[in-house]
């Protein structure tokens, strides 16, 4: 390893303290005895004892985890079906328009994306709860699944599909035994990008949500609206470990993958 | 070998397999395949050859049923297949870029068709073993397409073509990445197989001879029309245009006009003040009328002084010759600078050839060893 130089090291030490000191401040603090926040009091974990024993939390845990695993679901089967359609069918009429209309929530104001959707909940009568919120997020994080997919699609080798049509496959069956297989890793992407989007929108959910369901991000911002409190410290650690759990596992699954590629090729020219 | 010639086309009573009728495709105002009538018959092995971008793929994805015709209509067995889907197709095809299912080991990849059918477990395992037998893949059947090398990868998209047993085979250049030996292994195996099931095989190539070698008939193309379809003998000896002579192998080609001679001779005046060559020709040709001499190089004989009894003789001097081992091919520039090829086997060590560079010589060729075109 080459020696880094003084102004490497301080631009790098700076950028990871604006990154990460917020957090390392949250997650010390959680582990914080003293009721004050700010002040230290020695090291506890009674704040995460206490976490388990309250209901609401719990209770809003367990709607932020079915709503992101419905919709993001909803959102991949919808999203890549888009995705199938746009790079595929070529050239249709209004197809500029249409795939227009499926990016444009990408850059839509999630303020204005909450209130159309509460709008039309209201309108069609629906009562506000999972269901309107699982909607909610289906309908902006479908387009960001059908990015991930189209992609990909793009790249994929469509004689592929045909050498399927041609060994005697439907349309249906090339796509399930033969396209989706190969597209799967974008397709597993997409998913895990409308789960943790599904997991953090506080906007969206507060536009759809209703008093019989909340969501975790948004009992976190009402309680801290009190005061922020250590409970919470506690709460927001544990997301950032399954969070940061997900990502390490995911990328270490995509480099064992490469790796593994990288030794089968070499293996095939030793062979051949 | 067969005793009864082979040739399906000569007889009136026969019925083609496929019949393009008027066929034309366009990909918008580009047209590339124009108004193609032909047929190919049962057991054949029909070759299309040509210049990259000619319309040879386009014409098997037509077969294939992955373009539809702009107009005309394609026949399968009497049948008009234009609205029938690639699935419902007795063809199988061969991709020129292989097409192998990435995510798919070799074995699986050959099963994959007999898959979709419902055809019995184990039948499916013996035929995908004789597939891969055939192919000489049995060592690799447990590998991904990216484990295993080029050459070997076409061997797998061949098995899987095969493996269904089609009635129509479509081989998309079937045997670009295979080095000469295995090459020309791979094409007597595929004559053997056509001989053994009968499959009739359309075959895609830039590589002439190899469309010679396992061919009964040969299409020649250029720019989406055909311009001749024969035997490889007759498209080799008796080509219909120069476009086609030229196509096929070495060929020097003398343009002049042609003047009768009686008999089915034809004098060729090629150039001002210079004696006319003596062709013959069962065409019949006008005085005056523009036309091009084809003629082999090896049918051109090379010698140090006039030959007495030669129809046609040159003089010139040497100016390049290229040793390919058994032959020379001696590039002899005539006083008037036009180069002719003329080709003699090599029965002497290179140290004692008869003629060197700067050599004066005459080359010389008989009325009949040229075809007179017209075009
Ligand atoms: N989908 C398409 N859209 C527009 N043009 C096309 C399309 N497919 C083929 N062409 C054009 O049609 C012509 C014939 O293409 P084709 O692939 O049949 O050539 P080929 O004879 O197989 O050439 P090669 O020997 O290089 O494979 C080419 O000029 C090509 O650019
Ligand atoms: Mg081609």
């Amino acid at each position: 390893m080459t020696k880094m130089s003084w102004f490497n090291v301080t631009s790098i030490t700076l950028g990871f303290a604006f990154l990460y000191l917020p957090m390392v401040i949250l997650v010390i603090y959680s582990f914080n005895a003293s009721q004050l926040v700010t002040v230290w009091a020695g090291f506890s974990t009674k704040w995460y004892a206490e976490l388990l024993q309250n209901e609401a939390f719990l209770d809003a845990a367990w709607v932020t985890l079915q709503v992101a695993v419905m919709s993001s679901t909803i959102a991949t089967l919808l999203g890549t079906m888009a995705a199938y359609v746009l790079v595929r069918s070529g050239r249709f009429w209004g197809r500029t328009l249409f795939s227009g209309m499926i990016y444009a929530p990408l850059v839509m104001p999630e303020v204005i994306t909450g209130l159309s959707l509460l709008l039309l909940f209201i309108g069609i009568g629906l009562d506000r709860g999972v269901l309107t919120i699982v909607l909610a997020h289906t309908t902006f994080s479908m387009c960001y699944v059908s990015v991930v997919v189209s992609s990909r699609l793009m790249t994929f080798d469509q004689s592929l599909e045909e050498a399927a049509l041609d060994l005697g496959c439907s349309s249906f069956d090339a796509f399930r035994l033969v396209t989706l297989p190969i597209i799967a890793p974008a397709v597993i992407s997409g998913w895990l990008l409308a789960f943790t989007l599904s997991l953090d929108d506080l906007v969206i959910a507060s536009f759809t949500a209703g008093p019989s369901a909340t969501t975790l991000p948004i009992k976190i911002f009402s309680a801290v609206r009190l005061g922020v409190s250590p409970e919470i410290n506690a709460l927001s650690t544990i997301m950032i470990a399954i969070v940061a759990v997900g990502v390490i596992s995911a990328s270490l699954v995509s480099k064992r993958n490469s790796l593994r590629i990288q030794r089968d090729e070499q293996a095939a020219a030793r062979a051949a | 070998m067969n005793q009864t010639v082979f040739a399906p086309w000569d007889d009136p009573k026969e019925k083609p397999l496929i019949r393009f009728k008027g066929v034309t495709k366009r990909f918008g105002d580009f047209t590339a395949i124009d108004d193609l009538t032909l047929d190919i018959y049962e057991r054949e092995f029909f070759a299309l050859l040509g210049p990259s971008g000619c319309g040879k793929t386009t014409m098997m994805r037509m077969l294939a049923g992955f373009e539809n015709p702009t107009e005309g209509v394609i026949e399968l067995s009497g049948q008009n297949i234009v609205p029938v889907p690639p699935n419902k197709r007795a063809v199988n095809m061969m991709f020129q870029s292989y097409a192998l299912f990435p995510h798919l080991t070799v074995y699986d990849n050959i099963a994959f068709g007999l898959r979709r059918g419902d055809m019995p477990k184990h039948d499916i395992a013996d035929r995908v073993d004789e597939m891969l037998k055939l192919t000489r893949l049995e060592k690799f059947a447990a590998r991904k397409p990216h484990q295993i090398s080029g050459g070997q990868r076409q061997r797998v998209a061949l098995a899987r073509s095969l493996a269904k047993a089609p009635k129509l085979l479509l081989l998309d250049e079937p045997l670009g990445a295979l080095d000469a030996k295995l090459r020309q292994a791979t094409q007597f195996e595929l004559v053997d197989i056509q001989e053994k099931t009968g499959t009739t095989f359309v075959i895609v190539t830039h590589d002439q001879e190899e469309a010679m070698t396992v061919a009964s008939r040969v299409a020649v193309m250029d720019e989406g029309r055909i311009m001749q379809v024969a035997t490889p003998e007759k498209i080799y000896e008796a080509p219909n245009s120069s476009y086609v002579a030229d196509f096929i192998g070495d060929v020097n080609i003398l343009t002049g006009t042609v003047k009768p001679a009686g008999e089915g001779l034809y004098q060729v005046h090629w150039s001002e003040g210079r004696e006319p060559n003596i062709a013959a020709s069962d065409k019949n040709f006008s005085e005056g009328q523009t036309c091009h001499l084809a003629v082999r190089p090896e049918k051109i004989a090379i010698s140090a002084d006039r030959p007495a009894d030669a129809d046609n003789a040159l003089q010139g001097k040497v100016l390049d010759i290229a040793y390919l081992g058994n032959l020379s091919t001696y590039h002899v520039e005539l006083q008037s600078g036009k180069v002719i090829k003329a080709q003699t086997a090599n029965t002497r060590r290179v140290s004692r050839r008869s003629f060197t560079w700067e050599d004066p010589v005459w080359v010389s060729w008989t009325a009949t060893a040229g075809v007179l075109l017209d075009r």
